[in-house]
């Protein structure tokens, strides 16, 4: 809601000395959101006048036809002679009124005036457009033609009102009453303590029988409306220039008189009107739900189906507006048009206006169907004084009859559905309990008063709210009518003492671990937005059937191209990490944690739950089973050296191997045991693809791989060469813990080790041969760790040799060099039976 | 091994007289002193105090004095051999100072070399703020609930006092979720959540009972497209309190301690009135400039541009959990009252750390991340 400052002070007689920012500042104080104050013609000097044209020369030869012409300023140029000026409009004739700066003025902009030559002439101003003035184009781009009724010389500054500060209100929800001149004239009188003149409080004749015949077949969805009809206009009059700029400076284009003055006194008083020309309607006005299918076509030209939903204004032929949010074409207001022959002037004569109160979520509804965010819609989706209809079509009227000499007819339409004042009871003391302020009854009272409540009782108040608050419905709502106002800036800082808390769960404590580690290991974190597409996962190669493909899917992506949700966090970080390659980042690690979304293949339909009582565990139950499976997971992605050549020698090319690490890295810090086996799976190297696997409740479950990707992934997805990447499913991870650790027992005898080199066919896997080790070495292994791989034409082919140190020790004894070798011997011979293992060199 | 005894048949000895042992200790002394280096030193250690040196030599000899003479005698030549090692090992002493000094001069590095052979990583400025933030709040009792980044619209909008088709639902761009059908309608009744006061109905449901202090981090969606200042994808930290006799001012309270915590001493909070669905009394909350802490506004020779010089910086909305809300969770309005509060993570990094491009954020571009190492 755009509000010019000298607008405001017709209703409240503000201080000469206040300026827009004090307003600004009272304002927001009061819980109004005044975004911005805007000075209007700022920088703007004189002098600025009303000028008469006297003659025009068509100047010739240049590339656009300029008018010499001779201007009567009266004696604002100091001399009394005609002015001259040469100007490049061509919108006026001799006799026209115009708006001519002088030499010595300044426009807004900074753009100083004065004589000069142009086009082989000399100009003494300029003869102005709106657009020059800073009061907005009103589309001709033209200069402004004044009515005749101003004496030239006359000073155009006050005349167009162009110096004035305008207050831009971003106006919440809740409070459609702020979206009128009356409803922030009312807070602005509350602020500063000084009365209000209501522009609302006017004489209104009672409704009679004899007034324009109205039909409602909908009372829920119309309760109120005022029907009037004025005859007797003039076609050719048009709206004043106060008019037209208190239009321009709340930010609306002035049109036509009948529909300035009907959006005039919209923003006058916050009630909507619709004006129809009487010659275009036929029989009575009625309001009703649509017919499925309905066609009507809108001010704006689009033909639209209605839904069954939508509430129309009707004629005796059909629809002819969408009530609330948009009149129709074929009864609109007609143009002015002036017959070339007679010079008389056609055009409406007779109008019947409309003053309705729609049901807010209806016009919500319509408004959202069709797309059309409207003045009327805006308003009477947050909800519009249903007592203002009367008021607002009498202003109306008033003003019709003073601006274009039409005669109110005397009939009165007013269709009422019954209602009673809404009262709400309050204990006195809720706004302190809810402040935690004492302010006492009075001071309760006196702020509900001041928002328009009558407010009876003493302990127990009943509040009865004013028609323009229908946001007022609760005690919680009259609470804060009487904080604002006493100011939240006054509010005490008391801190409450909630009971001892547990602190971060395990849960939360190992998503913190698991960052900490890999940013601890030289991994980057890079969190990712969610959205992906086919196109993601034909990249990474996933078979047409993978289960990664199903996906949880947007009605309204932000791109069509990926409409979808996660399954994986592979596309989001290998998109990261492509990203700062192509920035020259080369050697990466990166990784993410986060959630990824997959159909459970069993979602209910989710029900609206009712709102006015705890849902059962059932429907709670029912409605997280309407959700996707959301689990989190971790993900790793490496390219170019983990560790960088330097002075200190070579580095290092990140690999599989690192991918590996890293999830085995994850594992420890969830104290899990964490199996790994060859695999198979996209997007993975199929050589070189780790199956990750833990066991949770006895079971072993595959809950991630890692490796190095499959070249065609690289490839298809522009990558570093080698990339590599793992990927776990946390929440399983998490699972597998093992619980509280028990602390390992600590020999102090010293150790005994041995180191044996085994020959073994390449397929066979450290793991198992490690495993074998130790479980032949027995329980005096302390420690076994791979030192060496080895392959070489002395081992033959298709063999390779594992070289491991064993480490020995008892808890009791020192371990003679005999129980040591039996050991090493017993864990040799057990690799053997199963591996075919041979002790090298043996 | 000694000599027969003889009484009062005193053999001279030569090598114990008392001249001769000065001579063969004076020797040793200077061989111990002209050693230049250690080989040196320990060649003369073996000459002058080897079993076949003079001394050892003379040593042995005593046996064969007499009695009488054997104490003057042993006494000379132990006064002797102590001056001898007293000067070895004093030499010693020297000699190795003297190595040592020369071995470790050599070993000198160059101590400013870089070591970046992993560089170092780190976590994300945005989890790692809101980390912080939910500690500052961990410490004060509060507990850290989640929720689903998918929701229902129930939790997100319904139960929070949004009504359908109510203009406030549209403040919020939201992503509807196609529901099993497929079919492209915003009637699945599923989305993405907007923000993250869905927790605060999913934490009132699962606790059943006030007290609840809770505090809910997390990312949530809506539908801008991504430019300087707007992401489709960003984070809020939500706070509840339901307990008996709750106040606006205890927000007002919480809200000074959270920004003293964050942003030091001295720091404290505005409340503007604003409308908020799920809060009554509603409120928007501003914090003094942490940079100028408001003696920007006013004042054109100190321009802020954390602030723009408004001296305020705004943070998010808050206010007391709208009864209705309590309803719907199941908790009794008439026995207790609660303050809420959320804030985006995102904008209070740009302003903690001046980041002046939201891209910088999203975009996972290391050069931007490292700096900000384990902790915020």
């Amino acid at each position: 809601m755009r509000v010019p400052l000298s607008w405001l002070r017709e209703y409240v007689d503000l201080p000469a000395t206040e300026t827009g920012r004090d307003v600004q500042a009272k304002l927001v104080s009061a819980g109004l959101e005044v975004e911005t104050v805007e000075q209007t013609g700022a920088g703007l000097k004189g002098p600025l006048v009303v000028g008469q044209v006297l003659t025009i020369e068509e100047l010739e030869g240049f590339k656009k036809p300029i008018r010499f012409c001779t201007v009567n300023v009266g004696t604002a140029n100091g001399t009394g002679e005609p002015q001259e000026i040469v100007c490049g409009a061509r919108n006026f004739a001799v006799g026209d009124k115009v708006v001519v700066v002088l030499p010595g003025a300044v426009l807004p902009g900074d753009f100083a005036i004065a004589a000069r030559k142009t086009y082989g002439r000399t100009s003494h101003g300029m003869i102005c457009s709106g657009d020059e003035l800073g009061m907005g184009d009103d589309g001709t781009h033209g200069i402004i033609v004044l009515p005749m009724e101003y004496e030239p010389g006359t000073d155009a500054i006050a005349l167009l009102e162009l110096l004035d500060e305008v207050l831009d209100i971003a106006v919440t929800p809740d409070r459609g009453y702020a979206l009128s001149m009356r409803g922030i004239a009312r807070e602005v009188a509350t602020a500063y303590g000084l009365p209000l003149r209501d522009p609302a409080l006017l004489d209104v004749p009672a409704p009679n029988s004899y007034g324009y015949p109205v039909k409602i077949s909908d009372p829920q969805g119309c309760d109120r409306l005022t029907v009037r009809t004025v005859t007797g206009l003039d076609p050719e009059a048009r709206s004043p220039i106060w008019m037209q700029r208190r239009l321009q400076k709340a930010g609306m284009r002035p049109i036509s008189l009948a529909v300035d003055i009907t959006n005039y006194v919209m923003l006058e008083l916050g009630q909507p009107l619709h004006a129809y020309d009487r010659s275009r309607v036929r029989g009575a006005i009625g309001v009703r739900r649509a017919e499925q299918g309905e066609k009507l076509t809108t001010l704006d030209g689009t033909k639209r189906v209605l839904d069954a939903a939508d509430l129309v204004i009707t004629d005796d032929r059909g629809p002819v507006g969408l009530a609330g949010v948009m009149g129709g074409a074929d009864t609109e207001v007609a143009d002015t048009e002036i017959d070339p022959e007679t010079g008389a002037a056609k055009g409406t004569t007779e109008l019947v206006i409309e003053a309705a109160h729609f049901e807010p979520l209806t016009i919500a509804r319509a408004s959202r169907r069709h797309k059309i965010s409207s003045e009327a819609s805006k308003r009477f989706e947050r909800g519009v004084d249903p007592e203002a209809g009367p008021a607002a079509a009498q202003r109306t009227v008033d003003l019709l009859v003073l601006l274009a000499g039409g005669s109110a007819d005397a009939g009165v339409t007013e269709a009422i559905a019954p209602s009673a004042p809404r009262s709400i009871s309050m204990r006195a003391d809720h706004p302190d309990r809810v402040a935690g302020v004492p302010y006492g009854r009075e001071t309760v009272v006196r702020r509900l008063q001041q928002v328009g409540c009558d407010v009876y009782g003493t302990d127990e108040l009943v509040v009865t709210v004013p028609s323009w608050r229908p946001d007022l419905a609760f005690p919680n709502d009259l609470a804060e009518e009487v904080i604002r106002l006493e100011g939240y800036e006054n509010l005490p800082s008391t801190l409450p003492t909630p009971p001892s808390g547990r602190g971060l769960t395990e849960r939360q404590r190992l998503h913190r671990r698991v960052g900490r580690s890999l940013a601890g290991a030289g991994y980057v974190e890079a969190p990712n937005y969610p959205f992906v597409g086919d196109a993601s996962f034909d990249q990474l190669q996933l078979a047409a059937d993978d289960a990664r493909r199903n996906t949880v899917k947007l009605v309204n992506p932000l791109a069509d191209t990926e409409p979808a949700l996660r399954t994986t966090l592979l596309p989001g970080l290998l998109g990261a990490l492509r990203r700062n390659d192509g920035r020259g980042s080369h050697d990466l690690a990166l990784f993410e944690t986060g959630l990824v979304f997959r159909p459970t293949g069993e979602e209910t339909k989710a029900v609206r739950l009712p709102v006015d009582r705890r849902p059962t565990d059932e429907e709670i139950a029912g409605l997280n089973a309407s959700l996707p499976a959301q689990p989190r997971h971790a993900a790793v992605v490496l390219a170019g050296a983990r560790e960088q050549s330097g002075w200190w020698g070579k580095g290092r090319p990140a690999t599989w191997a690192d991918a590996v690490e890293a999830a085995r890295g994850l594992a420890r810090e969830a104290g899990a045991e964490l199996i790994v086996a060859a695999a198979v799976n996209e997007p993975w190297h199929p050589g070189r693809c780790a199956a990750l696997s833990v066991v949770v409740d006895g079971t072993e479950q595959v809950i991630g791989y890692a490796g190095e990707l499959h070249p065609r992934v690289v490839k298809a997805m522009h990558l570093p060469e080698r990339t590599c990447a793992a990927e776990l499913d946390l929440d399983v991870l998490e699972k597998a813990g093992q619980g509280v650790l028990q602390a390992p027992r600590i020999s102090t005898f010293p150790v005994a080790t041995q180191d044996v080199a085994l020959v073994v066919d390449a397929d066979v896997t450290n793991i198992r041969v490690e495993k074998l080790l130790r479980e032949g070495a027995g329980e005096l292994l302390e420690d076994i760790r791979l030192f060496d791989v080895f392959t070489g034409e002395q081992l033959g082919e298709g063999k390779k040799s594992l070289a491991f140190a064993l480490r020995f020790r008892a808890a009791d004894r020192t371990l003679t060099v005999e129980e040591a070798s039996a050991a090493r011997d017993a864990a040799v011979a057990l690799a053997a039976e199963h591996t075919g293992a041979v002790l090298r060199g043996a | 091994m000694s000599a027969p005894n003889k009484s009062y048949d005193p053999v001279e000895v030569e090598a114990l007289k008392p001249e001769e042992i000065e001579r063969m200790r004076d020797e040793a002394l200077a061989a111990f002193e002209s050693a230049a280096d250690l080989d040196a030193l320990t060649h003369a250690k073996t000459a002058h105090t080897g079993p076949t040196s003079p001394l050892s030599l003379a040593n042995r000899e005593i046996g064969a004095l007499p009695p009488q003479a054997k104490a003057e005698a042993g006494k000379r030549v132990g006064m002797a051999r102590g001056a001898v090692n007293k000067a070895l090992s004093s030499r010693l002493t020297v000699l190795e100072a003297e190595r040592d000094e020369r071995v470790l001069v050599e070993e000198a590095v160059d101590v400013t070399l870089p070591y970046d052979r992993v560089p170092a990583g780190a976590r994300h400025p945005l989890t790692t703020f809101m980390e912080r933030v939910a500690d500052v709040f961990v410490a004060m009792g509060y507990e850290v609930a989640e929720g689903p980044e998918v929701e229902a619209e129930w939790f997100n909008f319904d139960a929070l006092n949004f009504v359908p088709d109510h203009p406030a639902r549209q403040m919020q761009d939201t992503f509807f979720v196609q529901g099993a059908d497929g079919a492209k309608t915003d009637e699945s009744g599923v989305v993405l959540r907007t923000h993250t006061s869905p927790v605060q109905a999913r934490a009132l449901l699962e606790r059943r009972e006030p007290p609840v202090y809770v505090v809910c981090p997390g990312r949530v969606y809506r539908t801008d497209e991504l430019d300087a200042t707007h992401t489709p994808v960003f984070h809020q930290i939500e706070l509840l309190a339901v307990d008996e006799g709750l106040t606006m001012a205890d927000l007002k309270g919480t809200l000074d301690h959270m920004v003293q915590a964050l942003f030091g001493e001295g720091m404290k909070t505005r409340l503007r009135p604003n409308y908020f669905p799920f809060t009554e009394p509603s409120a928007e909350m501003d914090m003094v400039c942490y940079v100028c802490r408001g003696e920007s506004v006013g004042n054109p020779d100190r321009p802020c541009r954390t602030c723009g010089s408004e001296g305020w910086i705004e943070l998010g909305g808050c206010g007391m959990v709208n009864p209705k809300v309590l309803t719907a969770c199941g908790v009794d309005p008439e026995k207790y009252s609660g303050f809420a509060f959320g804030f985006g993570i995102e904008r209070m990094l740009m302003f903690r750390h001046h980041v002046e491009d939201m891209r910088d954020m999203v975009e996972g571009d290391v050069r931007f991340t490292r700096p900000f190492g384990m902790e915020i």
